[in-house]
């Protein structure tokens, strides 16, 4: 038996509403609020029997119109690259900066879209983040951290 | 009245006044197209300049920064599908379509009219109704909130989910547990947190919307990048045409603007309930509204369908200054920032406020109306050079769009947690997407969520626990036939269909 991917996707808000539901009976509340009409839990419970009944109906009902998605269309690379880029971008700007690491995720990010002007990857990335920069930071008086630019005597 | 109009006018007009407005439009629209930032961080960072002028000046440079950021959260909406503040996300639903089919231009100038047409009667509103209006929104309670707001969910989900009712409510659902993430309000227990102390304030608003629409966008349209259809609409993306809107298309901008401001304005004034669910109701009302030919067009680049949202959200915007400048309760987030900044300036909001500072009343009441004029004049003619955002190449248009949303999330939270969350939510959304599962209902969910278990809770304790609350008071039971009429109507028009 094949399994749509709406029902599929269904299936899995289903095993997310039971998990959701078992964790929202679990919240603790105080002693006296236990048998009050409304507690921490009440809305919660709410959801997730929601949750459980509208994705059972969508698995048991058959789909009228189904979604099909030709995965051959699909630039699985790309999206790939970029949400590793994006990931390690996350993973340093506290380390290294807001400048430099966002300058590098822009020069990376245009790179692996396929772009080769360097020139233009260039200023798109470092002086743009800068330029960016002290709008915030000079006119809008948004303080970023930036150890590097600290460290060079731009940023006090 | 008229005296009061005359103060108003004198105040508002003055050089120094009209120049607070001008710079309050042009910096509102410059923020609220940066997605991530929408009139309530851009009247947030105007706080602290406006500590130096007196509280009428003050105010009215807040106030233009308000309406210059809801235009540009819409041209954001609308050139990028990312839109900044939950109000505009109505406007993307055909105004991004509008876009990619390259009417970029047309779109821009359609929302600016719309936006002046909506704030302009609203203003008139307000001038003449605040008083009794305020009459209404007080009558409001608890119960009335709720109902209301499980008709902006159910109306949001069946119409604007393309026949999709069941996935779009499953939506809602979705964005209701995000919401609940984070310490309950009232008990301060915390709730779906997995012991992550990033989680104990909750999951933010722009991140949701960041990664749900602008990050998500981003990354379907590098992975359909192979597809010919979207190949072949990215291509009209960079075509900007034309700001000029024919007779057909202002007739149809004519017949929605008048009902779109009626009802933009009447949500506006009820607290809490704001732009958003205005937006979102005038969408769904416009549909109904419309032939059968039109609306079909909806979703896809629809004069009727864009026109409806932009004009109620900004008269929604006057609409909320009644509650905060008569009860002093804010009717929106944006509202709650400028009670704040009235109290700085040792301002008490509340039926009062004529009595005491006639002059500060009327000439923010006065100021919108000059701002609406300002937006008008100053934006119209600049949208070509808006609209050149759309002829950046998408190899640096997508990492763009990256860098301002991870840039907008960075900016509220300063660490890296938010980032991951938000790469994460857009991975999700982006697959959901893929297979028709609509954003909106999410979003709106997510935003209602806190004031719907709050109007449960407040509801519940009054019944004692009993579901009676529901169909007690007779206009709780109006707006909840209209809900249950909406959601049978679905069932009717399926079966229908099969038949």
């Amino acid at each position: 038996m094949r399994i749509s991917p709406t029902k599929f996707i269904s299936l899995l808000f289903l095993v997310l509403s039971v998990f959701y539901l078992y964790t929202a009976y679990n919240i603790q509340v105080f002693a006296f609020d236990e048998n009050a009409p409304f507690n921490a839990r009440t809305f919660p419970i709410y959801l997730g029997w929601a949750g459980i009944i509208l994705s059972s109906l969508k698995i048991i009902l058959p789909e009228k119109v189904t979604t099909e998605v030709n995965h051959k269309h699909l630039d699985y690379k790309s999206i790939i690259y970029l949400i590793v880029i994006s990931l390690i971008y996350a993973a340093v700007i506290l380390k290294i900066g807001y400048f430099i690491s966002t300058s590098l995720f822009l020069f990376a990010s245009y790179y692996f879209l396929g772009e080769r002007r360097w020139g233009l990857m260039f200023i798109l990335s470092f002086p743009f983040v800068a330029a960016f920069m002290y709008l915030l930071h000079g006119l809008l008086n948004i303080y970023l951290r930036d150890p590097f630019l600290k460290y060079i005597g731009v940023m006090g | 009245m008229i005296e009061g109009i005359l103060i108003g006018l004198s105040t508002a007009l003055s050089l120094t006044n009209i120049l607070m407005v001008m710079v309050g439009c042009f910096a509102g629209t410059i923020i609220g197209m940066l997605p991530g930032l929408g009139p309530m961080t851009a009247i947030a960072l105007m706080i602290p300049i406006t500590y130096g002028f007196d509280p009428s000046t003050g105010l009215i440079l807040m106030a233009g920064v308000y309406y210059g950021a809801v235009f540009g959260g819409s041209t954001s909406s609308i050139l990028l599908n990312a839109p900044g503040i939950p109000g505009t996300v109505a406007t993307a639903f055909d105004g991004y379509p509008m876009a990619q089919q390259g009417k970029a231009g047309k779109a821009l100038a359609i929302a600016a009219y719309s936006s002046f047409a909506g704030g302009t009667i609203s203003a008139i509103f307000l001038l003449v109704a605040a008083p009794s209006l305020s009459k209404v929104s007080l009558a409001f309670r608890s119960p009335d909130y709720f109902a209301l707001m499980i008709l902006g969910l159910t109306a949001i989900s069946a119409f604007s989910s393309k026949g999709q009712f069941l996935k779009a409510m499953m939506m809602v659902v979705l964005g209701l547990m995000l919401a609940t993430v984070g310490q309950d309000s009232l008990s301060d227990i915390t709730r779906f947190t997995f012991n992550n102390m990033n989680l104990t304030d909750g999951i933010s608003f722009v991140l949701i919307v960041m990664a749900t629409f602008a990050m998500s966008e981003a990354l379907t349209i590098i992975f359909r990048g192979k597809d010919p259809n979207r190949a072949a609409k990215q291509i009209s993306l960079t075509e900007l045409g034309s700001i000029k809107v024919n007779k057909e298309e202002t007739i149809k901008m004519a017949k929605t603007i008048p009902r779109s401001s009626i009802l933009g304005f009447l949500i506006g004034v009820l607290p809490g309930a704001g732009a958003t669910i205005a937006s979102f109701l005038a969408y769904g009302m416009e549909r109904n509204y419309v032939n059968e030919e039109e609306k079909q067009k909806f979703g896809k680049g629809s004069v009727h369908g864009l026109s409806a949202p932009e004009t109620a959200n900004n008269a929604a915007c006057s609409g909320s200054f009644v509650p905060l400048l008569t009860l002093g309760i804010p009717g929106s987030g944006t509202t709650a920032v400028m009670l704040g900044a009235l109290l700085g300036f040792g301002i008490q909001p509340g039926p009062r406020l004529y009595q005491t500072n006639p002059e500060i009343f009327w000439s923010v009441i006065m100021s919108m109306y000059i701002g609406m004029v300002v937006l008008l004049i100053l934006n119209l003619p600049l949208i070509p050079y808006i609209a050149r955002i759309l002829a950046v190449p998408r190899n640096y248009l997508i990492p763009l769009i990256l860098f301002f949303s991870v840039t907008g999330i960075y900016l509220m939270s300063f660490n890296n947690f938010d980032i991951f969350l938000m790469i994460g939510i857009a991975l999700v959304a982006t697959f959901l997407r893929l297979y028709d599962f609509p954003m909106p209902p999410l979003i709106l969910a997510f935003v209602l969520g806190g004031l719907m278990e709050e109007t449960l809770r407040r509801s519940l304790l009054i019944s004692d626990g009993s579901p009676n609350f529901l169909w007690d008071r007779p206009i709780t039971l109006i707006i909840l036939l209209i809900t249950i009429t909406i959601v049978g109507w679905q069932i009717f028009s399926t079966f229908r269909k099969k038949s």
